[in-house]
């Protein structure tokens, strides 16, 4: 048992590749960890952020259980209702109180150290008005964990004026099957920004997650995938645009190599003034891959202008030549170029994030990171 | 035997055809060039000029149909881009593409893992406070044709090759182009010293003077139809256009 939980710390301190770190020289605002069911780390540094395992906070907050599945429909598919039927809620409670601006990010992490193991959760993250978050949260399976289950409800409520951006970094094993069930409830002047970031294999990920935006509300969804050695990444966004001048962009940039991706996207303008927009760009790297992106516009308001783009190309034959005129080698000149494409998608992202991102997608394309 | 003939040939182009497609754009195109030397293409738009110097880089889709291409003296048509350019053959493109994502420093990070080198190459051309932009995104024509200076001066070539590097440049950029070009020819040497060669495409031959070349040639549809001294074929090319170049071949 020793030997488990020594190895479990060396691989919980490896988990800053998903954003966690546990030496504390990373500036945090407070810090969740679930390791397989275990809650091994719920802490916060600001006394306006509330951060604690959803079974206390159905204890502290009678609110909190009003917000179970409001967002998220229960019935939605069997993974909801799996979550549904659980006794012992696992999971963390994120909640900021009115008015109050964290400036360092709060990161948490959803961690499997043991092969096989089924983790399901449900999140809640709430910020009341006029407050500001940025969550980090890192999603992995341990160095010896091929196989597993993630299955995840998270509902977050972003009040009228309060700022959300939640950052995901997913780095599952080769046959880990992941579906997140994420909805997010946007009051007046509010803005979520969500952004996805996959760049190792895993086996399966299905996520739709869907935003609800009131009046002057905005949500940006980016995604920056690298499916490879024959994952499937089944990803969407969708934005619901109810409120009058509310916004929605939705922005994938996916690579695939032997993969196959698909990318949905879904925005349904129903107030006055309100623009969607969603772009899709995609690499296919190999014979063997697929990008199947499928935007999808709905209006329902004379009033809303809704757009979309998409390209999905190959690598282009005359940027290698040029590369290996140079006296790269096809595989480092391919690296390349991949590197840079994936790292395009990084540009709108915060400072904070972009360095470690770079870092990433450096190793996620370097021949190593393969 | 005489004295030029002691010296290394470093590419040697013999009956060389080529095709892109179905389409023959050289036909039969000799050329030898030794160490040191620096040879002069002309020829009007689309006379296959870039192909030439193309087809010697190997890019893929110049196919030689005919003849062969020696380098130092191995025949490299099966040799890939990528071990031409080890091997020392170099290019400056006309009309180089952008590469998105990739900056200008991290390619030259690849190409030149020491970073301090490639700050100070890009010194020598200016180019420092490009490091963190994409590779010719944005490039005007101008610092597009600096840029492939650059990534020549990274790579070192003993073969260097230059298309149109002075096609869309301003006049005070010449000077430094030219130097660059100079340099990474070698002509600041003694010319018994030098081991590096090169070949200069242009239609202007604005940089001719300021540079000393050894040889010229005229390629008109494909065919090299005449050679001599690169100042006089550029006199005659702005007396007469190259009406008289391809009248002389024919009457031959």
């Amino acid at each position: 048992m020793k030997e488990k939980d020594e190895n479990l710390e060396e691989e919980i301190s490896g988990l800053h590749r998903v954003g966690f770190d546990v030496t504390g020289e990373t500036e945090r605002s407070g810090s969740f960890l679930i390791a397989d069911d275990k809650t091994a780390e719920s802490k916060s540094k600001e006394d306006s952020l509330i951060v604690m395992p959803i079974s206390f906070s159905l204890q502290v907050y009678d609110w909190v259980k009003d917000l179970l599945f409001s967002l998220v429909d229960r019935e939605q598919d069997e993974f909801t209702k799996e979550v549904a039927s659980q006794k012992e809620l696992l999971g963390s409670f994120v909640y900021v109180k009115e008015g109050a601006k964290i400036e360092a990010p709060f990161q948490s992490c959803f961690f499997m150290h043991s092969q096989g193991f089924k983790q399901i959760l449900h999140n809640i993250i709430v910020l009341e008005p006029g407050s500001e978050l940025n969550i980090i949260t890192g999603c992995a399976t341990g160095n010896m964990v091929s196989l597993g289950s993630h299955i995840a409800v998270t509902e977050m409520f972003v009040r009228e004026g309060a700022n959300l951006t939640y950052t995901m970094i997913h780095d599952w094993g080769a046959e880990v099957v992941v579906y997140p069930r994420a909805a997010a409830d946007v009051g007046k002047d509010g803005v979520f920004t969500s952004n996805y970031i996959a760049l190792t294999r895993v086996k399966e990920i299905q996520s739709n997650p869907i935003a609800y935006l009131a009046d002057g509300a905005k949500a940006k969804f980016n995604s920056i995938i690298y499916g490879r050695a024959g994952s499937v990444f089944d990803m969407g966004a969708r934005g619901i645009l109810n409120g009058g001048n509310s916004g929605c962009e939705i922005i994938s940039r996916v690579a695939s190599e032997n993969s196959r991706l698909i990318l949905k996207s879904y925005i349904e303008g129903n107030g006055k003034n309100t623009k969607g927009h969603t772009e899709c760009n995609g690499l296919l790297l190999d014979e063997k891959s697929s990008v199947y992106a499928i935007p999808e516009l709905k209006a329902g308001n004379i009033d809303t202008e809704l757009s979309h783009e998409a390209s999905i190309g190959k690598i282009a034959g005359e940027k290698l030549n040029y590369l290996m005129s140079r006296g790269l080698d096809e595989d480092s000149a391919r690296s390349l170029l991949v590197r840079g494409f994936l790292e395009k998608g990084i540009e709108g992202l915060p400072e904070s994030l972009k360095k470690r991102l770079d870092k990433m997608i450096e190793v996620a394309t370097s021949r190593e990171g393969v | 035997m005489s004295d030029i003939e002691n010296i290394n040939v470093l590419l040697e182009v013999q009956n060389l055809t080529v095709e892109v497609g179905d389409k023959r754009l050289l036909q039969g195109i000799d050329l030898v060039i030794r160490e040191g030397e620096t040879h002069i293409i002309f020829g009007p738009n689309g006379s296959g000029k870039t192909t030439l110097v193309n087809a010697i880089m190997g890019l893929p889709e110049y196919k030689v149909v005919d003849g062969d291409i020696l380098y130092k003296g191995d025949s490299i048509l099966e040799w890939n881009l990528t071990r031409r350019a080890k091997a020392g053959i170099g290019l400056a493109y006309q009309h180089p593409p952008v590469v998105e994502g990739v900056t200008l420093g991290l390619l030259l990070k690849t190409m030149v893992p020491d970073k301090k080198t490639s700050e100070e190459i890009a010194r020598k051309v200016h180019m420092e406070d490009y490091l963190e932009r994409e590779v010719n995104v944005g490039f005007s024509g101008g610092e597009r044709k600096k840029d492939e200076l650059l990534q020549l001066l990274a790579q070192s070539p003993q073969l260097v090759m230059f298309d149109e590097p002075d096609s869309g440049v301003d006049v005070d950029s010449i000077k430094l182009m030219v130097g660059i070009i100079r340099r990474l020819l070698e002509k600041n040497k003694p010319i018994r010293e030098r081991k590096n060669g090169g070949i200069i495409v242009t239609h202007s031959g604005m940089i001719l003077e300021q540079l000393h070349a050894d040889k010229g040639y005229v390629i008109v549809d494909g065919r090299m139809l005449c050679s001599g001294p690169p100042l006089d074929i550029f006199d005659q090319i702005k007396k007469f256009g190259f009406e008289r170049c391809i009248k002389e071949a024919r009457e031959k």
